[in-house]
């Protein structure tokens, strides 16, 4: 098997020149049909998410410019007819004069409330508008679902990206020392992994999140703290192995320090599996986000993510209102197996075996 | 098909198709016969299809990106082997027909005992029970010549040595009284006594079962002493068939004249060894006088050598430490514009000196005095100025490039880490004369290694030891795994640069030719121990040790008018 492919490879040369490992693997990527699709949609996500930091997307998404849950326009007219009658709010707010008995003067509240119903007019929100429907329906709040749902993933990914990229970088750090310099360092850097994962993983991400309070930041670094422990043990197998390779002893020949033969000679050997690595702890972490917020640990009141999202949920699903979920779940879906069939493709595409 | 003739290769073409789906062929149409009870090498260069020849014969070649042409025929007694399907081909492979391959540890299961694994063989194609099969398992050990059968039956394959893995390898294979046995390299991977040994194991196997080898190897000179018939094959053709007589005596073929001549001989030390182009030009190959070679007594001394001597400590039990000396004791001097070789079977310590000397491993005890000074005893940073001064060019050319590097990175990080030239511009330039030095064009600066052959990576290697002009070079195995023709080139490359340079060599090689063609002195070293040490020639004409004898009577002799 190896005889053969040593014996294509110089033909291949001489008929047209190769390049480094990421042509060669974008060139193999763009031949694996799946992925490659998956490649644009989650580069459309990538850009959403952009859109979304920058608020040139979902800004709006606090707006409450319907009626609580507005159904989905292509639904408008079936839900209307079915929607809880108005009458209980607004036959309360109606019937409160006639009980009150008191003349202005005996009411003790009378002047300021007369003073607040002059000033009525500053303070009273143009809520006069509300639509009866939206495109894919509104929440609670009468907030636009599409624009929740691009904010929100716009949210989760960027949770997810920092996140991993955070847990790669200490994961990596970590995993080189180790691997590299061996004896007592790696000894105490296994022990600390090995303490570290003895905890079950949800309790020691809770325990952290609620020590931390909520918040986009806690979140990020809770669940890079809790993530870099897979890409520790990864990349120290690979430190290990290649330390003793001939090219990283020929650099200590000449003279490479121990710095540059860790980040310059090995580091680029194990990038791509790195990059693997980096889209795993991705849509793990996307998910993990969606675990946390709608356990209540994660970001806060005034943000959104797909996992808060998901949190308001169960209470609307039990009165009919399935959009948001809905919503959700595809926006999610979709992101999280187009990443999976992309990791798939990566791997096999960067596998140097398969040169 | 003639009565006497058991595999018939007619028309064999082979395509592999590549992952843009372009057509690489493999094999260009060849024919060929294996005669019944007799011994037929296949002898070529890495890329000359002779291992892919046995696998489209097994049918072992991927189906997912093999192509074979409909009009080729490989026929066995009369049936159509690239034909056969399921269980049919299952009962040929095996029972017919059986393989053994170059690396006996990955062919052989870890988890199961020697025994077991043969005996599977024979429940499966003999039909055999359990216990008989096994019986005949330790019958057949026995048959192979290793010792105490019955004992190593229960062996894992860890346990036993290369040697005693190959051993193995061969009673699975004649398990089932096969009627040819194809070996595959089957001694590339042992020490040269182990692989003389193996050789007249499989000639004995042969006359006692009257079965028909197919023997494939790249070395000519090994195929000399047992083969009945040779064929030679470069690129996918074969260039010249022929009994071993007629082609050790009168090679018609300007290829396999090449390749008997550029192999080093004991007898005799060219002043360039001859390589394939020399051959193939009009005109031929004009034999170049002899060098001369030995220390002489005014030589200056540049690396002087006492007591070195390296032991790892080994784990044993818990918390068990058990010393293994990989190097006992040894001294020796090397001279300006010299080569001491070192010569050695597998663990003989002889890579564990080399690596010593340039820091790769801490030394346990001795002296290696540079210019008078011990390299040993410095510190780190005393000692990264004199990294410069002795460099070491590695055995695997494939792995000693790093990946990721293009060649100008690989050759100006060097330079660059020692402060030669100012800046990258000047480094460039002197890359691009090395290279030019070491026979690569000067394009070759902006490609990754993968693109080289294994022959132009060595260069490669050999041009970044020679950016920081070093005044000694270890050669560890530099050349072994290389083709006997790139060798050549390769081996007077090196020769070029010690005539131009004045460069000292310190030569690591289990190959007793090779080192007795480029040493000026050898050591011979067996078990961490110097057994003999003196001029090459000296030693070669009249070995004082034992040991050294063993080594020169193993070494293949190519074909004997007295052995046919």
């Amino acid at each position: 098997m190896t005889t053969m492919i040593n014996q294509a490879a110089p033909a291949a040369t001489e008929t047209r020149p190769q390049r480094g490992l990421w042509a060669m693997g974008w060139r193999r990527l763009k031949r694996n049909k799946v992925a490659f699709c998956s490649f644009w949609v989650v580069m459309a996500y990538m850009l959403l998410a952009v859109a979304g930091w920058l608020n040139i997307l979902g800004d709006g998404w606090r707006a409450q410019i319907a009626v609580p849950y507005a159904p989905p326009s292509f639904l408008a007219k079936t839900v209307a007819d079915t929607l809880p009658p108005e009458a209980p709010v607004a036959g309360g707010t109606a019937s409160a004069p006639a009980l009150i008995m008191v003349t202005p003067e005996e009411d003790p509240i009378g002047k300021e409330m007369e003073i607040a119903r002059q000033n009525m007019g500053k303070y009273a929100t143009a809520n006069d508008a509300k639509l009866e429907s939206l495109p894919f329906g509104a929440d609670l709040r009468g907030r636009d679902v599409i624009h929740k749902t691009l904010k929100g993933a716009s949210t989760s990914i960027f949770v997810g990206l920092l996140g991993a990229l955070l847990s790669i970088v200490i994961g990596t750090s970590l995993g080189s020392v180790a691997g590299y310099f061996g004896g007592k360092v790696d000894d105490f850097l296994n022990w600390f992994y090995s303490v570290f994962t003895s905890v079950p993983d949800m309790l020691l991400l809770l325990s952290f999140a609620a020590v931390a309070g909520r918040g986009i930041k806690t979140i990020i670094i809770v669940m890079a703290l809790t993530s870099w422990t897979g890409t520790f043990r990864l990349v120290r197998a690979e430190y290990l192995k290649l330390r003793s390779r001939e090219y990283v002893q020929a650099a200590s020949a000449i003279g490479a320090s121990d710095a540059r033969r860790m980040f310059v000679h090995i580091l680029p050997n194990i990038s791509h599996l790195l990059l693997v690595q980096f889209s795993l702890l991705t849509v793990a972490l996307i998910k993990y986000e969606a675990i946390l917020s709608f356990l209540g640990f994660g970001v806060g009141v005034t943000q959104v993510s797909l996992g808060s999202m998901l949190a308001e949920a169960p209470a609307e699903l039990v009165q009919g209102f399935w959009w948001q979920m809905v919503a959700v779940t595809i926006a999610m879906s979709l992101l999280v197996t187009t990443f999976s069939l992309l990791i798939d493709g990566l791997r096999d595409a960067l596998d140097p075996k398969a040169r | 098909m003639n009565q006497d003739t058991l595999l018939q290769v007619r028309n064999l073409k082979v395509s592999f198709r590549g992952e843009e789906g372009e057509l690489t062929e493999a094999l260009k149409g060849i024919n060929f016969d294996i005669p019944r009870n007799r011994t037929v090498a296949l002898v070529g260069e890495s890329g000359s299809g002779k291992s892919v020849t046995s696998m489209a014969i097994m049918q072992l070649l991927p189906a997912r990106n093999t192509v074979i042409d409909p009009a080729s025929q490989v026929t066995f007694e009369g049936r159509d082997l690239l034909a056969l399907e399921g269980a049919e081909l299952r009962k040929m492979r095996g029972k017919d027909i059986a393989m053994i391959f170059q690396e006996p540890m990955s062919s052989l299961n870890p988890v199961f005992t020697v025994g077991d694994q043969i005996a599977e063989t024979l429940m499966l194609h003999a039909g055999l029970g359990r216990r008989d099969a096994f019986k005949r398992a330790v019958a057949l050990l026995t048959e192979v010549g290793l010792p105490d059968p019955e004992k190593r039956a229960k062996a894992y394959p860890h346990e036993l040595s290369g040697g005693q893995q190959q051993r193995v390898m061969i009673a699975m294979a004649i398990a089932c009284e096969p009627k040819l046995l194809i070996a595959d390299e089957p001694t590339t991977a042992l020490d040269v006594t182990i692989q003389k040994q193996i050789l007249q194991l499989l000639a004995d196997l042969q006359k006692k079962h009257g079965m028909s080898v197919l023997f494939i190897t790249h070395d000519l000179g090994l195929v000399g002493e047992f083969a009945d018939d040779v064929v030679v094959m470069r690129h996918g053709e074969i260039r010249e068939a022929g009994s071993v007589e007629q082609i050790f005596n009168a090679p018609a073929n300007p290829y396999t004249k090449a390749l008997l001549n550029c192999r080093p001989h004991l007898d005799s030390r060219p002043l360039r060894l001859a390589v394939i182009d020399d051959f193939m030009q009009p005109g031929g190959y004009v034999k170049p006088g002899e060098r001369v070679r030995g220390y002489e007594a005014s030589d200056e001394i540049i690396l002087d050598v006492q007591h070195l001597a390296k032991s790892f400590d080994i784990r044993q039990g818990l918390f068990g430490k058990r010393q293994f000396h990989a190097v006992k004791d040894v001294s020796f001097q090397l001279p300006r514009g010299k080569t001491l070789g070192i010569v050695g079977e597998s663990g003989s310590g002889k890579t564990t000196v080399g690596l010593t000397l340039v820091r790769l491993h801490q030394a346990t005890g001795g002296k290696a005095l540079f210019h008078g000074k011990d390299l040993l005893a410095m510190s780190a940073r005393e000692f990264h100025e004199y990294k410069r001064r002795i460099q070491i060019i590695f055995q695997n050319p494939y792995a000693s490039l790093n990946p990721r590097f293009t060649v100008e990175q690989i050759l100006t990080e060097p330079m660059m880490l020692h402060g030669i030239g100012r800046v990258q511009m000047e480094r460039v330039k002197m890359a691009q004369a090395l290279l030019d030095r070491v026979g690569l064009p000067a394009r070759s600066l902006s490609r990754y290694p993968h693109e080289f052959s294994g022959g132009q990576r060595q260069r490669i290697a050999i041009a970044r030891c020679l950016t920081l002009k070093p005044e000694v070079l270890i050669c560890d195995e530099s050349v072994s795994a290389l083709d006997v023709s790139v060798q050549a080139q390769v081996l007077n490359l090196l020769q070029e640069l010690q005539d131009e340079y004045k460069l000292s060599y310190l030569f690591i090689s289990h190959d007793l030719a090779v080192v007795k063609h480029i040493s000026d002195q050898v050591l011979v070293m067996n078990k961490g121990e110097v057994v003999e040490q003196g001029d090459s020639d000296a030693i070669y004409r009249a070995p004082a040790a034992a040991y050294t004898r063993k080594l020169l009577d193993s070494i293949p002799t190519g074909w004997q008018p007295q052995a046919a």
